[in-house]
């Protein structure tokens, strides 16, 4: 698995220079994201076991594009929680924003500025949230809770509550989510993007130092309204943009689309990853692992034939199991406060 | 002492939030090479004239000269640029974060190139050096700070506001909470950092004797005024004490 390699080969090498394979062993369990590889390993060696079907390029295909945007909007609300705030309105601006480019294509404007014109709108939106939430002093979770209500009506008003057809060529609409991985390779450029903006950038380290310390962050001369105002807008883009790419690929806009179950999905994408709800830490790539065993629990009970209702309790079980084992490993790791 | 080696004064700093004055008219210097302590009970407006000195607040009215330059503070990066670093009573310090992240916090060392990445392996071995030059022992500066002990992070604490080339070092409460030892850590840090000669050092503080011990001035503060000032030799916790004491009996008279 290639998000294995990447973790282990990013590890703390120089941190506790430990040698032979138990040592690289111990290093790499102790990392927030080892908990959900190791589960996401086991789960494809178990659904392929009990299902020959499940590492077809079919199945796989199917699984990339219940995977991609959940991943998408996980690297925002990743970047969200580690600042502690949250989007809970992502999963409406995923359904706005075709909506958005289909109107701005409608009065005359080409796709492509169409496709950024409904991102503006996304990115837009990210700072009305940012500013309700920054300079009027009001939750992220009320603020958002409200903006995830205001948001369905828009859609709904501006589509009348119909679907329409996504508009461009043939290669365009591959391009943007129509070719069978095109959504998936989509999720993992951002997903590199993204993990170099929190490992390697000041942008990252600052977001971290905002969510585990905001008066330090403060005093070292951070302006943290500025990181959360930006990744409110992040977040917010990200689902525009996962919103559009899943029209392009269904070749049709639906004023239902996404929704909070799309948002929860990038939430527990990121929870299950390793990201902490309560801020100052988190990981990209458990993001994206944490992602693909929500996939993989879907795609692989879908395969064995069980309904959907037992794979709720199954998809809250994991979340819950998934957290367990997260606050111990990171207790383990002694990283906790003091 | 001579203009020449004051490092930092301030002159009648008033600072009032809404109806409520934190600071009436306080005047303050300290030298190059010197450590001067500011005494006072909780309230007495010691941590604001601290957070005046830094550049996070603006004071209300007064003058501050830095190199008997008058200068007004915009900012903390503002401060900064003048040699004006501040540990503060709270660490500034992210526990999720290593030990080089912290010590570059906000001064990041970035890699040549357009994309601004971190550089991360600069970082560490810049701070490494910055640890081994003031004496700091630690395992390694990938350890995460959450991990230390209080005396470590405060350590820390200094250490960065050192190696980001301070000239003025404001220390806000610096023992508060700490067991001998790590008091010891920090005092023996303090007075190697004296003995450079090149620093001018401002503490905050609450034990009389301590403060007594390692400063060569102190400052007595009350209800946002300076009541009493002399030369650490020359006065006594005893003295001390009995100029708090008579206020309490003012107080309760009044």
């Amino acid at each position: 698995m290639a998000a294995e390699k990447t973790a282990a080969a990013g590890g703390p090498a120089q941190a506790g220079p430990r040698s032979g394979l138990f040592g690289r062993l111990h290093d790499f369990l102790l990392r927030p994201e080892a908990s959900v590889i190791v589960v996401a390993v086991i789960l494809v060696i178990y659904f392929q076991f009990t299902n020959v079907n499940f590492l077809t390029n079919a199945n796989l295909e199917t699984l990339s594009q219940f995977i991609a945007a959940p991943v998408i909007i996980a690297c925002g609300e990743i970047m969200l929680l580690i600042c502690r705030e949250i989007d809970l309105s992502v999963g409406q601006v995923f359904a706005l924003a075709p909506f958005v480019m289909e109107r701005a294509y409608d009065i005359g404007l080409p796709v492509v500025p169409a496709i950024v014109a409904a991102l503006l709108v996304c990115a837009l939106i990210g700072y009305v949230i940012g500013l309700i939430t920054i300079r009027l002093s009001v939750p992220s979770f009320i603020t958002t809770l409200g903006m995830l209500f205001l948001i369905t009506g828009v859609t709904l008003t501006i589509s009348r509550g119909f679907p329409a057809n996504t508009p461009g060529g043939k290669l365009l609409t591959n391009i943007m989510g129509n070719w069978g991985y095109a959504e998936m390779v989509w999720a993992l450029g951002i997903v590199v993007v993204m993990h170099i903006v929190l490992r390697h950038t000041r942008w990252g380290l600052h977001t971290i130092a905002t969510g585990g310390n905001v008066v330090a962050a403060a005093e070292s001369g951070i302006d943290c309204d500025r990181i959360r105002m930006g990744n409110f807008i992040l977040t917010s883009t990200l689902g525009g943009f996962a919103g559009l790419l899943e029209a392009f690929r269904i070749g049709s806009t639906d004023p239902l689309a996404g929704g909070s179950n799309i948002m929860f999905l990038g939430v527990a994408s990121g929870v299950i990853g390793g990201t902490a709800i309560a801020g100052g830490t988190g990981t990209i790539i458990g993001g994206l692992v944490g992602g693909i065993v929500l996939g993989v629990l879907q795609d692989g009970f879908t395969l064995q034939g069980i309904n959907a209702f037992t794979f709720d309790i199954i998809i809250g079980a994991a979340i819950l199991l998934a957290m367990v084992a997260n606050i111990h490993l990171a207790r383990l790791r002694g990283a906790g406060q003091g | 002492m001579s203009a020449s080696t004051e490092a930092l004064r301030a002159e009648g700093i008033v600072k009032t939030f809404g109806h409520v004055t934190a600071l009436d008219g306080v005047s303050m210097h300290v030298a190059r090479g010197e450590m001067l302590g500011i005494l006072g009970d909780n309230g007495a407006g010691k941590s604001t004239l601290m957070k005046i000195l830094t550049g996070y607040h603006r004071p209300t009215s007064g003058q501050m000269f830095v190199n008997g330059a008058p200068v007004s503070l915009g900012s903390v990066d503002h401060a900064r640029t003048f040699g004006i670093e501040c540990v503060y009573q709270d660490l500034a310090l992210v526990n999720g974060l290593s030990i080089y992240h912290n010590l570059f916090l906000n001064r990041e060392i970035l890699r040549p190139g357009p994309f601004r990445l971190l550089d991360h392996r600069a970082m560490r071995r810049h701070a490494e050096a910055a640890l081994a030059d003031i004496g700091v022992n630690i395992p390694s500066v990938d350890l995460e700070v959450g991990a230390l002990s209080g005396g470590q992070r405060q350590a820390i604490a200094v250490a960065r506001a050192v190696a980001s080339n301070a000239r003025i070092l404001l220390l806000d409460e610096p023992l508060a909470a700490m067991g001998a030892r790590e008091a010891g850590l920090i005092i023996g840090l303090i007075e190697r950092l004296k003995a450079r000669g090149d620093i001018a050092i401002v503490m905050i503080a609450h034990n009389y004797a301590q403060t007594l011990e390692i400063c060569d001035r102190v400052m007595l503060m009350q209800h946002g005024e300076v009541t009493f000032e002399s030369r650490a030799a020359e006065t006594s916790p005893t003295e001390l004490l009995e100029i708090v004491r008579r206020e309490y009996r003012a107080a309760r008279v009044g």
